[in-house]
Protein backbone atom coordinates (compact mmCIF):
# COMPACT_ATOMS: atom_id res chain seq x y z
CA UNK A 1 0.00 0.00 0.00
CA UNK A 2 2.79 2.46 0.95
CA UNK A 3 4.28 1.51 -2.85
CA UNK A 4 1.69 2.47 -3.84
CA UNK A 5 0.65 5.68 -2.33
CA UNK A 6 4.07 7.29 -3.06
CA UNK A 7 4.30 5.66 -6.58
CA UNK A 8 4.67 7.55 -10.34
CA UNK A 9 1.06 8.60 -11.05
CA UNK A 10 -0.95 5.83 -12.98
CA UNK A 11 -3.10 6.02 -16.09
CA UNK A 12 -6.16 6.01 -14.42
CA UNK A 13 -4.83 8.60 -12.05
CA UNK A 14 -3.31 11.30 -15.49
CA UNK A 15 -6.93 9.96 -16.78
CA UNK A 16 -9.03 11.24 -13.10
CA UNK A 17 -6.86 14.44 -13.79
CA UNK A 18 -8.38 14.64 -17.40
CA UNK A 19 -11.64 14.65 -16.55
CA UNK A 20 -11.11 17.01 -13.63
CA UNK A 21 -10.10 19.51 -16.06
CA UNK A 22 -13.50 18.76 -18.14
CA UNK A 23 -15.70 20.40 -14.82
CA UNK A 24 -12.93 23.45 -15.08
CA UNK A 25 -14.36 27.01 -14.85
CA UNK A 26 -18.32 24.89 -14.06
CA UNK A 27 -18.62 27.31 -10.89
CA UNK A 28 -21.86 25.92 -9.00
CA UNK A 29 -23.31 23.89 -11.44
CA UNK A 30 -24.00 19.98 -10.72
CA UNK A 31 -20.81 18.21 -11.92
CA UNK A 32 -22.68 14.91 -12.97
CA UNK A 33 -19.90 12.61 -14.07
CA UNK A 34 -20.97 8.61 -14.45
CA UNK A 35 -18.43 5.87 -13.94
CA UNK A 36 -15.54 5.00 -11.38
CA UNK A 37 -12.50 7.57 -13.03
CA UNK A 38 -15.62 10.20 -13.70
CA UNK A 39 -16.87 10.07 -10.16
CA UNK A 40 -13.10 10.48 -8.85
CA UNK A 41 -12.29 13.35 -11.33
CA UNK A 42 -15.42 14.90 -10.21
CA UNK A 43 -14.43 15.17 -7.01
CA UNK A 44 -11.19 15.81 -7.14
CA UNK A 45 -11.93 19.02 -9.00
CA UNK A 46 -13.76 20.23 -6.53
CA UNK A 47 -11.67 19.32 -3.89
CA UNK A 48 -9.35 21.57 -5.47
CA UNK A 49 -9.70 24.28 -8.15
CA UNK A 50 -13.31 23.73 -8.32
CA UNK A 51 -15.05 23.90 -4.72
CA UNK A 52 -18.57 25.38 -5.35
CA UNK A 53 -19.45 22.41 -7.72
CA UNK A 54 -22.59 20.51 -6.43
CA UNK A 55 -21.95 16.39 -6.92
CA UNK A 56 -24.45 13.78 -6.15
CA UNK A 57 -24.10 10.81 -3.73
CA UNK A 58 -24.70 8.58 -6.61
CA UNK A 59 -28.40 8.41 -5.73
CA UNK A 60 -30.61 10.54 -4.52
CA UNK A 61 -29.38 13.28 -2.99
CA UNK A 62 -26.45 16.39 -3.27
CA UNK A 63 -23.89 14.98 -1.21
CA UNK A 64 -20.72 17.93 0.55
CA UNK A 65 -18.16 15.49 1.28
CA UNK A 66 -15.79 13.30 -1.27
CA UNK A 67 -17.51 10.29 -0.91
CA UNK A 68 -15.59 7.44 -2.44
CA UNK A 69 -16.97 5.75 -5.61
CA UNK A 70 -19.06 3.03 -3.85
CA UNK A 71 -19.31 4.44 -0.48
CA UNK A 72 -23.30 3.82 0.84
CA UNK A 73 -25.37 6.61 0.95
CA UNK A 74 -25.48 6.92 5.24
CA UNK A 75 -21.86 8.22 4.60
CA UNK A 76 -23.18 11.64 2.87
CA UNK A 77 -23.59 14.87 4.24
CA UNK A 78 -26.75 15.57 2.34
CA UNK A 79 -26.69 19.34 0.92
CA UNK A 80 -30.19 18.92 -1.03
CA UNK A 81 -32.85 15.87 -1.62
CA UNK A 82 -32.24 15.10 -5.57
CA UNK A 83 -34.60 12.32 -6.12
CA UNK A 84 -35.40 11.32 -9.54
CA UNK A 85 -38.22 13.87 -11.18
CA UNK A 86 -35.92 16.60 -9.60
CA UNK A 87 -32.61 15.46 -11.40
CA UNK A 88 -34.39 16.04 -14.61
CA UNK A 89 -36.14 19.98 -13.21
CA UNK A 90 -32.42 20.44 -12.50
CA UNK A 91 -31.12 19.08 -16.15
CA UNK A 92 -34.02 20.52 -17.86
CA UNK A 93 -32.91 23.88 -16.31
CA UNK A 94 -29.78 23.50 -17.44
CA UNK A 95 -27.20 23.83 -14.55
CA UNK A 96 -25.50 20.66 -14.80
CA UNK A 97 -22.54 18.80 -16.58
CA UNK A 98 -22.80 16.03 -17.05
CA UNK A 99 -20.18 13.08 -18.40
CA UNK A 100 -21.86 9.99 -19.96
CA UNK A 101 -19.87 6.87 -21.18
CA UNK A 102 -20.27 6.29 -24.95
CA UNK A 103 -20.29 3.20 -26.40
CA UNK A 104 -19.87 4.92 -30.26
CA UNK A 105 -18.70 8.30 -30.65
CA UNK A 106 -17.79 10.22 -34.01
CA UNK A 107 -15.95 13.06 -35.08
CA UNK A 108 -18.24 15.54 -34.03
CA UNK A 109 -19.32 13.92 -30.88
CA UNK A 110 -22.63 12.24 -31.93
CA UNK A 111 -23.37 9.26 -29.11
CA UNK A 112 -24.70 5.81 -29.13
CA UNK A 113 -25.42 3.99 -26.23
CA UNK A 114 -28.60 2.36 -27.24
CA UNK A 115 -27.58 -0.18 -29.19
CA UNK A 116 -25.48 -1.74 -31.89
CA UNK A 117 -27.18 -2.01 -35.51
CA UNK A 118 -30.36 -1.05 -36.97
CA UNK A 119 -32.60 0.38 -34.15
CA UNK A 120 -35.70 -1.35 -35.01
CA UNK A 121 -34.12 -4.66 -34.61
CA UNK A 122 -30.62 -4.25 -32.72
CA UNK A 123 -27.45 -6.59 -33.23
CA UNK A 124 -26.82 -6.05 -29.67
CA UNK A 125 -29.33 -4.09 -27.39
CA UNK A 126 -27.48 -1.84 -25.02
CA UNK A 127 -28.91 0.46 -22.98
CA UNK A 128 -31.32 2.47 -24.45
CA UNK A 129 -31.37 6.28 -25.20
CA UNK A 130 -31.25 6.82 -21.53
CA UNK A 131 -30.89 10.06 -20.91
CA UNK A 132 -28.72 11.08 -23.49
CA UNK A 133 -30.95 13.42 -25.96
CA UNK A 134 -32.44 15.69 -23.19
CA UNK A 135 -29.14 15.93 -21.66
CA UNK A 136 -27.34 17.11 -24.78
CA UNK A 137 -29.56 19.83 -25.79
CA UNK A 138 -30.07 20.85 -22.64
CA UNK A 139 -26.46 21.40 -20.80
CA UNK A 140 -23.51 21.07 -21.37
CA UNK A 141 -21.78 16.84 -21.99
CA UNK A 142 -19.06 15.42 -22.12
CA UNK A 143 -18.01 11.91 -22.61
CA UNK A 144 -15.75 9.32 -20.71
CA UNK A 145 -13.90 6.39 -22.68
CA UNK A 146 -12.16 4.01 -20.97
CA UNK A 147 -11.30 1.68 -23.93
CA UNK A 148 -10.30 4.00 -26.83
CA UNK A 149 -10.47 1.66 -29.51
CA UNK A 150 -12.09 1.93 -33.94
CA UNK A 151 -15.21 0.19 -32.87
CA UNK A 152 -15.62 3.33 -30.34
CA UNK A 153 -14.38 6.11 -32.61
CA UNK A 154 -16.37 5.58 -35.18
CA UNK A 155 -16.58 7.07 -38.61
CA UNK A 156 -20.85 7.50 -38.21
CA UNK A 157 -22.80 5.73 -35.15
CA UNK A 158 -25.13 3.62 -35.26
CA UNK A 159 -27.86 5.25 -33.43
CA UNK A 160 -27.99 9.28 -32.57
CA UNK A 161 -28.26 9.46 -28.56
CA UNK A 162 -26.27 12.44 -27.11
CA UNK A 163 -26.31 15.12 -30.06
CA UNK A 164 -23.07 16.05 -31.85
CA UNK A 165 -22.15 19.48 -33.54
CA UNK A 166 -23.56 18.42 -36.81
CA UNK A 167 -27.18 17.69 -35.43
CA UNK A 168 -26.95 20.81 -33.29
CA UNK A 169 -25.69 23.31 -36.04
CA UNK A 170 -28.32 21.56 -38.76
CA UNK A 171 -31.48 22.27 -35.73
CA UNK A 172 -30.20 25.94 -35.99
CA UNK A 173 -28.57 28.48 -33.28
CA UNK A 174 -31.71 28.93 -31.64
CA UNK A 175 -32.96 25.13 -30.35
CA UNK A 176 -29.38 24.31 -29.96
CA UNK A 177 -28.39 27.43 -27.70
CA UNK A 178 -27.56 25.26 -24.61
CA UNK A 179 -25.50 22.28 -26.44
CA UNK A 180 -22.02 21.80 -25.75
CA UNK A 181 -19.95 18.61 -25.54
CA UNK A 182 -16.97 19.81 -24.15
CA UNK A 183 -14.91 17.31 -24.32
CA UNK A 184 -14.31 13.82 -24.63
CA UNK A 185 -12.06 12.02 -22.40
CA UNK A 186 -9.97 8.29 -23.13
CA UNK A 187 -7.47 6.35 -21.77
CA UNK A 188 -5.72 7.42 -24.41
CA UNK A 189 -5.99 10.78 -24.33
CA UNK A 190 -8.45 14.12 -23.98
CA UNK A 191 -10.61 15.11 -27.22
CA UNK A 192 -12.13 18.72 -27.80
CA UNK A 193 -14.27 19.93 -30.19
CA UNK A 194 -11.97 23.26 -30.65
CA UNK A 195 -12.17 23.58 -34.51
CA UNK A 196 -13.58 25.76 -37.10
CA UNK A 197 -16.10 22.99 -37.62
CA UNK A 198 -16.60 21.80 -34.29
CA UNK A 199 -15.12 18.26 -35.47
CA UNK A 200 -12.83 16.13 -33.00
CA UNK A 201 -9.95 17.36 -32.41
CA UNK A 202 -6.50 15.45 -30.07
CA UNK A 203 -5.91 17.82 -27.33
CA UNK A 204 -3.20 16.18 -25.99
CA UNK A 205 -2.01 12.41 -24.98
CA UNK A 206 -1.71 11.10 -22.32
CA UNK A 207 1.96 10.74 -20.85
CA UNK A 208 3.45 6.79 -22.47
CA UNK A 209 0.65 7.67 -25.31
CA UNK A 210 2.09 8.65 -28.85
CA UNK A 211 -0.27 10.64 -31.11
CA UNK A 212 0.06 7.18 -33.86
CA UNK A 213 -1.36 5.24 -30.73
CA UNK A 214 -4.10 7.38 -30.78
CA UNK A 215 -4.64 7.74 -34.52
CA UNK A 216 -4.69 4.09 -35.14
CA UNK A 217 -7.01 3.64 -32.14
CA UNK A 218 -9.67 5.92 -33.99
CA UNK A 219 -11.95 5.29 -36.51
CA UNK A 220 -11.70 8.86 -38.61
CA UNK A 221 -9.50 11.77 -39.15
CA UNK A 222 -9.11 13.03 -35.83
CA UNK A 223 -7.79 16.75 -36.04
CA UNK A 224 -4.10 16.62 -34.72
CA UNK A 225 -2.48 20.14 -34.27
CA UNK A 226 1.59 20.66 -35.19
CA UNK A 227 2.03 20.10 -31.34
CA UNK A 228 -0.39 18.02 -29.23
CA UNK A 229 0.35 18.62 -25.59
CA UNK A 230 0.86 15.56 -22.77
CA UNK A 231 -1.66 15.77 -20.09
CA UNK A 232 -1.06 17.01 -17.21
CA UNK A 233 0.20 14.90 -14.76
CA UNK A 234 -1.58 15.40 -10.49
CA UNK A 235 0.26 17.23 -8.32
CA UNK A 236 1.79 15.89 -5.33
CA UNK A 237 -1.30 17.10 -3.63
CA UNK A 238 -3.97 15.71 -6.42
CA UNK A 239 -2.40 12.65 -6.04
CA UNK A 240 -2.52 12.22 -2.19
CA UNK A 241 -6.26 13.47 -2.68
CA UNK A 242 -6.92 10.78 -4.99
CA UNK A 243 -4.83 7.93 -3.23
CA UNK A 244 -6.17 8.54 0.39
CA UNK A 245 -9.17 10.50 -0.07
CA UNK A 246 -11.57 9.89 -3.09
CA UNK A 247 -10.07 6.75 -4.06
CA UNK A 248 -8.90 4.76 -1.22
CA UNK A 249 -9.55 1.69 -2.30
CA UNK A 250 -8.17 2.45 -5.78
CA UNK A 251 -11.22 1.09 -7.60
CA UNK A 252 -10.02 3.21 -10.80
CA UNK A 253 -7.32 1.26 -10.96
CA UNK A 254 -9.47 -1.59 -12.30
CA UNK A 255 -11.34 0.60 -14.96
CA UNK A 256 -8.25 1.91 -16.39
CA UNK A 257 -5.15 -0.78 -16.05
CA UNK A 258 -2.08 0.89 -15.84
CA UNK A 259 -0.30 0.01 -19.10
CA UNK B 1 -60.80 7.08 11.47
CA UNK B 2 -63.32 6.95 8.01
CA UNK B 3 -61.22 5.88 4.89
CA UNK B 4 -62.80 3.50 3.14
CA UNK B 5 -61.52 -0.17 3.18
CA UNK B 6 -59.73 -1.07 -0.02
CA UNK B 7 -57.91 -4.15 0.50
CA UNK B 8 -57.69 -7.02 -2.05
CA UNK B 9 -55.34 -10.04 -3.16
CA UNK B 10 -52.92 -9.81 -6.18
CA UNK B 11 -54.95 -12.45 -7.81
CA UNK B 12 -57.85 -10.28 -7.67
CA UNK B 13 -56.55 -7.84 -9.36
CA UNK B 14 -54.98 -9.55 -11.77
CA UNK B 15 -58.36 -11.22 -12.28
CA UNK B 16 -60.02 -7.32 -13.37
CA UNK B 17 -56.85 -6.98 -15.91
CA UNK B 18 -57.80 -7.59 -19.56
CA UNK B 19 -55.90 -8.70 -22.59
CA UNK B 20 -54.63 -5.92 -24.28
CA UNK B 21 -54.51 -3.42 -21.45
CA UNK B 22 -51.72 -0.75 -21.25
CA UNK B 23 -50.23 -1.26 -17.52
CA UNK B 24 -47.62 1.22 -15.75
CA UNK B 25 -45.48 -0.50 -13.10
CA UNK B 26 -43.90 1.94 -10.92
CA UNK B 27 -40.15 1.66 -9.28
CA UNK B 28 -36.98 2.29 -11.37
CA UNK B 29 -34.77 -0.46 -12.71
CA UNK B 30 -34.45 -2.93 -10.18
CA UNK B 31 -35.91 -0.83 -7.17
CA UNK B 32 -39.05 -1.07 -5.21
CA UNK B 33 -41.03 -3.17 -7.68
CA UNK B 34 -44.69 -4.63 -7.23
CA UNK B 35 -43.13 -7.98 -8.10
CA UNK B 36 -45.90 -9.63 -6.03
CA UNK B 37 -48.55 -8.09 -8.96
CA UNK B 38 -46.10 -8.77 -11.84
CA UNK B 39 -45.77 -12.74 -10.52
CA UNK B 40 -49.75 -12.23 -10.47
CA UNK B 41 -49.44 -11.70 -14.29
CA UNK B 42 -47.34 -13.93 -14.88
CA UNK B 43 -49.56 -16.57 -13.20
CA UNK B 44 -52.21 -15.60 -15.65
CA UNK B 45 -53.12 -15.98 -18.68
CA UNK B 46 -52.77 -12.65 -19.73
CA UNK B 47 -51.51 -11.56 -23.13
CA UNK B 48 -51.23 -8.78 -25.75
CA UNK B 49 -50.19 -6.15 -22.91
CA UNK B 50 -48.05 -2.66 -23.15
CA UNK B 51 -45.77 -1.89 -20.12
CA UNK B 52 -45.23 1.03 -19.28
CA UNK B 53 -41.62 1.30 -17.30
CA UNK B 54 -38.83 3.08 -16.07
CA UNK B 55 -38.15 -0.87 -16.17
CA UNK B 56 -36.59 -3.26 -14.69
CA UNK B 57 -37.08 -7.54 -13.99
CA UNK B 58 -40.74 -6.62 -14.52
CA UNK B 59 -40.45 -5.73 -18.05
CA UNK B 60 -37.57 -8.88 -18.52
CA UNK B 61 -40.30 -11.76 -16.88
CA UNK B 62 -43.36 -10.14 -18.92
CA UNK B 63 -41.20 -10.04 -22.29
CA UNK B 64 -39.18 -13.46 -21.36
CA UNK B 65 -42.98 -14.84 -20.54
CA UNK B 66 -44.26 -13.65 -23.96
CA UNK B 67 -47.71 -11.60 -21.96
CA UNK B 68 -46.20 -7.90 -23.35
CA UNK B 69 -46.50 -7.25 -27.11
CA UNK B 70 -45.17 -3.59 -26.77
CA UNK B 71 -42.79 -1.53 -23.86
CA UNK B 72 -42.71 1.84 -23.47
CA UNK B 73 -39.11 2.52 -21.20
CA UNK B 74 -36.81 5.06 -20.55
CA UNK B 75 -34.40 2.06 -20.41
CA UNK B 76 -34.47 -1.46 -18.82
CA UNK B 77 -31.59 -2.42 -16.38
CA UNK B 78 -31.09 -4.37 -13.42
CA UNK B 79 -28.75 -1.68 -11.98
CA UNK B 80 -26.35 -3.98 -10.55
CA UNK B 81 -26.61 -6.15 -13.97
CA UNK B 82 -26.70 -3.12 -16.35
CA UNK B 83 -28.32 -4.99 -19.27
CA UNK B 84 -31.50 -6.74 -19.01
CA UNK B 85 -31.22 -9.91 -20.37
CA UNK B 86 -34.56 -10.53 -21.58
CA UNK B 87 -35.65 -7.38 -22.50
CA UNK B 88 -32.61 -7.26 -24.74
CA UNK B 89 -33.08 -11.26 -25.97
CA UNK B 90 -36.47 -9.57 -26.91
CA UNK B 91 -35.37 -6.33 -28.60
CA UNK B 92 -33.33 -8.87 -30.79
CA UNK B 93 -35.43 -10.93 -31.81
CA UNK B 94 -37.69 -8.03 -32.38
CA UNK B 95 -40.63 -10.30 -29.79
CA UNK B 96 -41.77 -6.84 -29.03
CA UNK B 97 -42.30 -3.50 -29.89
CA UNK B 98 -40.03 -1.21 -28.52
CA UNK B 99 -40.61 2.58 -27.75
CA UNK B 100 -37.41 3.72 -26.00
CA UNK B 101 -37.99 7.16 -24.85
CA UNK B 102 -35.42 9.34 -23.20
CA UNK B 103 -35.97 9.06 -19.53
CA UNK B 104 -37.09 12.50 -18.81
CA UNK B 105 -39.79 11.98 -21.64
CA UNK B 106 -41.24 9.12 -19.84
CA UNK B 107 -41.93 11.21 -17.42
CA UNK B 108 -43.00 14.38 -19.66
CA UNK B 109 -45.73 11.50 -20.75
CA UNK B 110 -46.88 10.21 -17.49
CA UNK B 111 -47.27 14.06 -16.52
CA UNK B 112 -49.38 14.84 -19.41
CA UNK B 113 -51.75 11.55 -18.63
CA UNK B 114 -51.95 12.35 -15.18
CA UNK B 115 -52.98 16.25 -16.22
CA UNK B 116 -55.16 15.20 -19.25
CA UNK B 117 -53.27 17.07 -21.84
CA UNK B 118 -52.50 15.81 -25.03
CA UNK B 119 -48.85 16.22 -24.50
CA UNK B 120 -46.01 18.25 -23.06
CA UNK B 121 -43.09 20.24 -24.55
CA UNK B 122 -39.61 19.37 -24.51
CA UNK B 123 -36.19 20.09 -25.83
CA UNK B 124 -35.32 16.45 -25.21
CA UNK B 125 -34.90 14.33 -28.17
CA UNK B 126 -34.35 17.70 -30.68
CA UNK B 127 -31.77 16.29 -33.20
CA UNK B 128 -31.66 12.54 -32.09
CA UNK B 129 -32.40 9.62 -33.56
CA UNK B 130 -35.11 9.34 -31.06
CA UNK B 131 -37.43 11.33 -33.55
CA UNK B 132 -36.48 9.57 -36.68
CA UNK B 133 -36.56 6.00 -35.17
CA UNK B 134 -39.90 6.77 -33.70
CA UNK B 135 -41.67 8.63 -35.69
CA UNK B 136 -45.16 8.38 -34.12
CA UNK B 137 -43.36 11.16 -31.07
CA UNK B 138 -44.03 14.81 -33.14
CA UNK B 139 -42.75 18.21 -33.04
CA UNK B 140 -44.69 21.05 -31.90
CA UNK B 141 -44.06 25.37 -32.44
CA UNK B 142 -44.15 27.23 -29.86
CA UNK B 143 -46.70 30.03 -29.71
CA UNK B 144 -44.39 32.20 -27.63
CA UNK B 145 -41.38 33.37 -27.57
CA UNK B 146 -39.17 31.01 -24.58
CA UNK B 147 -38.15 33.32 -21.50
CA UNK B 148 -34.29 33.60 -22.55
CA UNK B 149 -35.43 34.34 -26.30
CA UNK B 150 -36.23 32.04 -29.16
CA UNK B 151 -39.30 32.68 -31.24
CA UNK B 152 -41.78 30.48 -32.37
CA UNK B 153 -39.32 27.20 -30.98
CA UNK B 154 -39.48 23.72 -32.30
CA UNK B 155 -40.38 21.28 -29.32
CA UNK B 156 -40.53 17.54 -29.04
CA UNK B 157 -44.32 17.12 -28.30
CA UNK B 158 -44.68 13.92 -25.75
CA UNK B 159 -47.68 12.33 -26.27
CA UNK B 160 -49.69 11.70 -23.08
CA UNK B 161 -48.76 7.47 -21.75
CA UNK B 162 -52.63 7.44 -20.51
CA UNK B 163 -52.32 3.48 -18.47
CA UNK B 164 -55.23 1.42 -18.13
CA UNK B 165 -53.59 0.32 -14.41
CA UNK B 166 -50.46 1.41 -12.86
CA UNK B 167 -49.21 -1.20 -10.16
CA UNK B 168 -46.97 0.23 -7.57
CA UNK B 169 -45.41 -0.73 -4.55
CA UNK B 170 -44.31 1.13 -0.95
CA UNK B 171 -43.18 0.49 2.09
CA UNK B 172 -46.76 2.00 4.14
CA UNK B 173 -49.93 2.18 3.37
CA UNK B 174 -53.51 1.88 5.37
CA UNK B 175 -56.19 0.10 4.21
CA UNK B 176 -57.89 3.51 2.42
CA UNK B 177 -54.80 3.28 -0.02
CA UNK B 178 -52.91 6.08 1.34
CA UNK B 179 -49.48 5.26 0.70
CA UNK B 180 -45.67 6.82 1.92
CA UNK B 181 -42.26 5.86 0.67
CA UNK B 182 -39.33 5.60 3.07
CA UNK B 183 -36.68 5.52 0.46
CA UNK B 184 -34.27 8.01 -0.69
CA UNK B 185 -36.87 8.30 -3.96
CA UNK B 186 -40.57 8.09 -4.68
CA UNK B 187 -39.39 7.77 -8.38
CA UNK B 188 -42.19 8.48 -10.99
CA UNK B 189 -44.78 6.63 -8.50
CA UNK B 190 -47.35 9.49 -7.97
CA UNK B 191 -47.31 10.32 -11.81
CA UNK B 192 -48.21 6.59 -12.87
CA UNK B 193 -51.02 6.41 -10.08
CA UNK B 194 -52.82 9.48 -11.66
CA UNK B 195 -51.88 8.74 -15.31
CA UNK B 196 -54.15 5.81 -14.57
CA UNK B 197 -57.82 4.87 -14.66
CA UNK B 198 -56.69 2.64 -11.62
CA UNK B 199 -54.06 1.94 -9.72
CA UNK B 200 -53.03 -1.04 -7.15
CA UNK B 201 -50.75 -0.78 -4.33
CA UNK B 202 -49.14 -3.19 -2.31
CA UNK B 203 -47.17 -2.66 0.51
CA UNK B 204 -44.51 -3.82 3.19
CA UNK B 205 -46.70 -2.75 6.27
CA UNK B 206 -50.48 -2.26 6.38
CA UNK B 207 -50.52 0.47 9.33
CA UNK B 208 -53.69 2.60 11.04
CA UNK B 209 -53.92 6.42 9.21
CA UNK B 210 -53.21 7.79 11.95
CA UNK B 211 -49.65 5.86 12.73
CA UNK B 212 -48.48 7.24 9.43
CA UNK B 213 -46.37 9.74 11.16
CA UNK B 214 -44.45 7.17 13.48
CA UNK B 215 -42.72 6.07 10.61
CA UNK B 216 -41.56 9.18 8.63
CA UNK B 217 -42.19 12.77 8.16
CA UNK B 218 -45.39 13.86 6.31
CA UNK B 219 -43.72 14.49 3.15
CA UNK B 220 -43.15 10.57 2.65
CA UNK B 221 -46.88 10.64 2.56
CA UNK B 222 -46.90 11.12 -0.94
CA UNK B 223 -49.52 8.66 -2.80
CA UNK B 224 -53.31 9.80 -1.70
CA UNK B 225 -56.65 7.40 -2.08
CA UNK B 226 -57.73 9.85 -4.38
CA UNK B 227 -55.25 7.71 -6.97
CA UNK B 228 -55.31 4.36 -5.71
CA UNK B 229 -57.95 1.75 -6.18
CA UNK B 230 -56.83 -1.40 -4.25
CA UNK B 231 -54.48 -2.10 -1.45
CA UNK B 232 -52.68 -5.12 -0.87
CA UNK B 233 -50.19 -5.97 2.31
CA UNK B 234 -47.89 -8.21 1.33
CA UNK B 235 -44.36 -7.62 3.25
CA UNK B 236 -41.22 -9.05 1.29
CA UNK B 237 -43.48 -8.03 -2.58
CA UNK B 238 -40.93 -6.15 -4.30
CA UNK B 239 -38.26 -9.16 -3.67
CA UNK B 240 -35.79 -9.07 -5.56
CA UNK B 241 -35.51 -5.75 -6.22
CA UNK B 242 -34.57 -3.19 -3.67
CA UNK B 243 -37.05 -1.42 -1.09
CA UNK B 244 -35.31 0.17 1.35
CA UNK B 245 -35.21 1.24 4.12
CA UNK B 246 -37.11 -2.38 4.33
CA UNK B 247 -34.54 -4.69 2.49
CA UNK B 248 -31.91 -4.34 -0.06
CA UNK B 249 -31.80 -5.49 -3.31
CA UNK B 250 -31.20 -10.24 -3.69
CA UNK B 251 -28.18 -9.54 -5.61
CA UNK B 252 -27.72 -13.33 -5.62
CA UNK B 253 -31.55 -14.19 -6.53
CA UNK B 254 -31.05 -11.32 -9.07
CA UNK B 255 -28.08 -12.96 -10.67
CA UNK B 256 -29.47 -16.55 -10.53
CA UNK B 257 -32.16 -14.92 -12.58
CA UNK B 258 -30.24 -13.01 -15.13
CA UNK B 259 -28.49 -16.09 -15.63
CA UNK B 260 -32.31 -18.19 -17.24
CA UNK B 261 -31.53 -15.69 -20.40
CA UNK B 262 -28.70 -18.40 -20.85
CA UNK B 263 -31.32 -21.26 -21.82
CA UNK B 264 -34.57 -22.74 -22.29
CA UNK B 265 -33.83 -25.20 -20.11
CA UNK B 266 -32.82 -22.32 -17.12
CA UNK B 267 -35.67 -20.47 -17.42
CA UNK B 268 -38.01 -23.05 -17.70
CA UNK B 269 -36.36 -24.70 -14.24
CA UNK B 270 -36.61 -20.87 -13.31
CA UNK B 271 -40.33 -20.55 -13.81
CA UNK B 272 -41.32 -24.54 -12.12
CA UNK B 273 -39.52 -23.38 -8.99
CA UNK B 274 -39.99 -19.85 -8.71
CA UNK B 275 -42.90 -18.61 -10.88
CA UNK B 276 -45.79 -21.43 -11.27
CA UNK B 277 -45.95 -21.22 -7.61
CA UNK B 278 -48.09 -19.35 -5.40
CA UNK B 279 -46.70 -16.20 -4.01
CA UNK B 280 -46.59 -17.54 -0.67
CA UNK B 281 -45.19 -20.38 -2.12
CA UNK B 282 -42.46 -18.17 -4.05
CA UNK B 283 -41.27 -16.03 -0.50
CA UNK B 284 -40.26 -19.60 1.18
CA UNK B 285 -38.58 -20.82 -2.07
CA UNK B 286 -36.50 -17.60 -2.03
CA UNK B 287 -36.08 -17.44 1.96
CA UNK B 288 -37.71 -14.37 2.59
CA UNK B 289 -41.09 -15.87 4.81
CA UNK B 290 -41.03 -15.67 8.29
Amino acid sequence: MSEHLNGAPTRAEICAVAVAETFRGDGERLANPIGTIPMVGGRLARETFEPDLVMTDGFGAFAANPMPPGAPTTEAIVEAWNPYPQMFAVLWNGRRHVMMGATQVDRFGNQNIACIGDWSRPRSQLLGFRGAPGNTINHTTSYWVPNHTPQVFVSAVDVVCGIGYDRAAALGPVAARFHEIRRVVSNLGVFDFETPDHSMRLRSVHPGVTVDDVVAATGFDVVIDTEVPISREPTDDELALIRTVIDPAGLREREVPNP
Amino acid sequence: MAVPDKRTTEDEVVASLRDGMTIGIGGWGSRRKPMSLVRAILRSSLTDLTIVSYGGPDVGLLCRSGQASRVVSGFVSLDSIPLEPHYRAARQSSSIEATELDEGMLLLGLMAAAWRVPFLPTRAGLGSDLLTVMPQIRTVRSPYPGPDGGEGEELVAVPALALDVALIHMNRADRGGNGQFLGQDLYMDDHMAMAAERTFMTCERLIATEDFADHGPLQTQRISRLMVTGVIERPHAAHFTECPPDYERDEAFQKQYAATAKSDEAWDAFRATYLDVTEDEYQRAVGVAR
